[in-house]
């Protein structure tokens, strides 16, 4: 006989009894004690089949494979570049990965990425904490000259994002702004118009701010339109 | 019962009972986590930052993230002014407040890096490593650290010969007391910290850590409610 | 990370008369609140916010003898401790140059302003007076640190008591009715210098795009009690100028909050 103790979307706390029973499956966020399904970490619940999950809410950006994230080179070497992904270890980017063109050994890699550049750019290896590896080949994946970067709680990307990358659309077709949201919580945009950016750079912080109450895309909706509606005054 | 009626002690409270408690979430913002926690007059602020590279790179351990933890307390907190800075006390708290978080804290997967926890004492009136220790393991879920349980601390001890909870300074100071910090993981009971200083019967130091496992209880009550309060709104989407 | 190319596009907006967060040049954050009395154990406490940046500033009153060249005056002491929880960038150990600069630019704000009167302070002459310590710490760093500070010192001695004298002895713990002998409100104002534009209470951001700050301490009267030029790059006598008047409206605004708050 199992019992769920708890239900979807619920916020749990370390520790807290999931469920009971064995007929309940630990997924991420959870592990298995004795006959109990407690919560390994602070988050959200979710639920499918028997599967349950605890979704987190907060803390830091921890890299996984196949996220695309907003780096900085730090460091250019014989056969690559360093890369900083906002993770206590830097990213590595190599040659073959660098660009879809054959770099060769003698070149000057400078001239494709120097110190200070800001990419956009995909983990396809994890190995423990020190050792990732990024490419830059694959859609959307450049360098990103000029706009400005916000730096966002990375739990909060997916409302940023939202359901098939709608919030994020809106708040493009709204402001005129080019943004890449990385996963790693770093945020590029670029637009011609500051007063433009800045209400693209205000929706983001206000969607980060709010990303758990209620209604949230009618009230950015409204907030992108408003602003819009001010400024077109002036 | 009757003779927790008849306790003098300097607020009035019962042998069994702990002071009024306050916490709060997400206090810090430069930090990954962050919280306060009140137990009367105490008052404890913890913030986590991390997992972050560990300098020097030798300490770095390639098996497991490791916990680092720095207790102080503001100059002024205490009636007597603290010279800022480190000192021996604060040096062994930091310790104990480590080796008190550490069995819940689970760094397997970020080898190499370090989680720090600072812990600064603002108002103390006794019970302030307790206090440090509620507030960061609040802060470690706040900050997203992998956990089998929260921390929960509480000082028990002896006052005019009798077993009582959540000592203030005034009870502390009186000659003859002794007074027991304990941390404790709520729902294995498993103890992290336990400390004596005092002079106890066997039977009295098992008495004493059964009234500070309740403390605890309640306590861990107060911690997750104040967690679930920075992110209740969740539920409603 | 996040400030890389931030200076430029900082720069580009200032051109343009807005700030990264929204603010005009010269607007403060809002909201400051400033709390009076948050640790009991202090013989004067304060919590001062400016948006998010927090500190908290403590008085510990002792007696002791004076100095030799100030034989019938007080004794008063400034500290400040950037507490590694309050920002990545901070590190345990002791007070490091930023956090000197720091405690130096408060504590002669109040001394040369003549906030307190150091002669009442004086028990016997050339013998015991009273010692002041001000220590403040930071609670979050958002920026602006040494406006906070200044607040929070000059609003943590406005309401501050001595304790209980006996026999020469401090009684600690103990305190009296009697506030210290404040005579004047010194509030200090931070422009920070980003381009060839000033603009005040700067965030993180902002100051770690910024080529130089200088913070200014001005009395009731508008009459410049400290000062101090900071960052590596210089500015011009116009630059003064500019920035003088910007500094005497919100030194105004500062002042207004502390008289409210710290009655």
């Amino acid at each position: 006989m199992s019992n769920l103790m708890v239900e979807e979307k619920d916020v749990v706390v370390p520790g807290e009894i999931l469920a009971q029973g064995m007929d309940f499956v630990p997924a991420q966020g959870c592990l298995r004690e004795n006959d109990k399904i407690i919560a390994s970490q602070l988050g959200l619940v979710n639920l499918s089949g028997r599967l349950i999950k605890v979704i987190q809410l907060s803390g830091r950006y921890i890299p996984k494979k196949g996220d695309v994230v907003i780096g900085k080179v730090v460091d250019i070497g014989f056969s690559g570049w360093r890369v900083d992904i906002s993770w206590a270890f830097e990213a590595n980017l190599s040659m073959k990965e660098a660009s879809s063109d054959f770099i060769d050994k003698k070149t000057d890699l400078t001239q494709y990425y120097t110190y200070g550049d800001i990419i956009a750019a995909q983990i396809t290896y994890i190995f423990g904490s020190k050792i990732i590896d990024l490419t830059m080949k694959g859609p959307g994946l450049r360098k990103l000259k000029g706009g400005r970067i916000i730096s966002i709680t990375p739990s909060k990307v997916p409302r940023v994002i939202g359901k098939q990358g709608s919030m994020i659309s809106m708040i493009k077709e709204k402001t005129g702004c080019r943004i890449i949201v990385g996963q790693n919580g770093l945020v590029w945009i670029q637009g011609d118009d500051s007063e433009k950016m800045l209400l693209a750079v205000d929706t983001i912080y206000k969607i980060e701010e709010e990303a758990h109450l209620s209604g949230l895309t009618d009230r950015i909706k409204s907030f992108l339109e408003d602003r819009n509606g001010s400024s077109k005054k002036n | 019962m009757a003779q927790a009626k008849k306790t003098e002690r300097p607020d009035g409270r019962k042998l069994n009972e702990t002071r009024e408690m306050e916490a709060k979430v997400g206090i810090i913002k430069r930090a990954d986590g962050s919280a306060m926690f009140r137990m009367g007059k105490t008052i404890a602020y913890a913030a986590v930052y991390g997992p972050r590279e560990l300098f020097p790179g030798f300490m770095q351990n390639p098996e497991k993230g490791i916990l680092r933890c720095n207790y102080d307390m503001m100059s002024f907190s205490v009636t007597e002014r603290k010279r800022p800075g480190p000192s021996r006390r604060g040096v062994e708290i930091s310790l104990v407040t480590k080796n008190a978080l550490g069995p819940a804290v689970n760094l397997d997967q970020f080898a190499n890096t370090v989680v720090d926890i600072f812990i600064i004492i603002t108002q103390a009136d006794a019970g302030t490593r307790c206090a440090g220790i509620t507030a960061a393991s609040m802060a470690l879920a706040d900050a997203g650290i992998p956990m089998k349980d929260l921390v929960s601390a509480v000082s028990v001890g002896k006052v005019n010969g009798r077993i009582a909870l959540d000592l203030v300074k005034e009870e502390e100071d009186l000659d003859g007391t002794t007074d027991i910090p304990c941390a404790i993981m709520s729902r294995n009971n498993e103890i992290t910290l336990l400390q004596l200083d005092g002079d106890i019967s066997e039977a009295e130091l098992i008495e004493a850590v059964e009234l500070a496992k309740e403390g605890c209880h309640k306590i861990y009550e107060i911690q997750k409610e104040a967690l679930k309060e920075k992110y209740k709104e969740i539920k409603n989407e | 990370m996040n400030n890389l190319d931030m200076r430029e596009y900082i720069i580009n907006l200032l051109e343009h008369g807005h700030r990264i967060d929204g603010r005009k040049l010269d607007e403060l954050r809002k909201p400051i609140e400033i709390k009076v009395n948050v640790s009991k154990n202090a013989e004067g406490s304060s919590n001062v916010k400016i948006g998010s940046t927090e500190v908290m500033a403590g008085i510990k009153m002792a007696v002791g003898e004076p100095f030799a060249d100030s034989p019938d005056q007080g004794v008063l002491m400034v500290g400040v401790e950037l507490l590694p929880l309050s920002s990545p960038e901070f590190e345990s150990g002791p007070p490091d140059e930023w956090a000197t600069e720091m405690a130096r630019v408060v504590d002669r704000g109040i001394r040369e302003s003549k906030m307190i009167d150091m002669k009442k302070l004086c028990i016997r002459e050339g013998e015991l007076v009273w010692m002041i310590f001000l220590d403040l710490y930071t609670i979050n760093d958002d920026g602006n640190l040494i406006d906070a500070c200044a607040l929070a010192a000059i609003s943590a001695l406005k309401t501050a008591v001595f304790p209980v004298l006996e026999k020469d002895k401090v009684k600690f713990g103990e305190f009296t009715k009697n506030k210290l002998p404040i005579t004047k409100i010194p509030v200090t104002c931070t422009l920070t210098k980003i381009g060839p534009h000033f603009i005040v209470d700067a965030n993180t951001k902002e100051e770690k795009a910024s080529d130089a700050r200088i913070s200014i301490c001005l009395i009731e009267n508008n009459n410049i009690c400290a000062m101090q030029k900071g960052g590596g790059s210089g500015i011009e006598i116009d630059d003064l100028k500019k920035v003088f008047s910007i500094v005497k409206d919100k030194t105004k605004e500062l002042r207004s909050l502390v008289t409210t708050a710290a009655k």
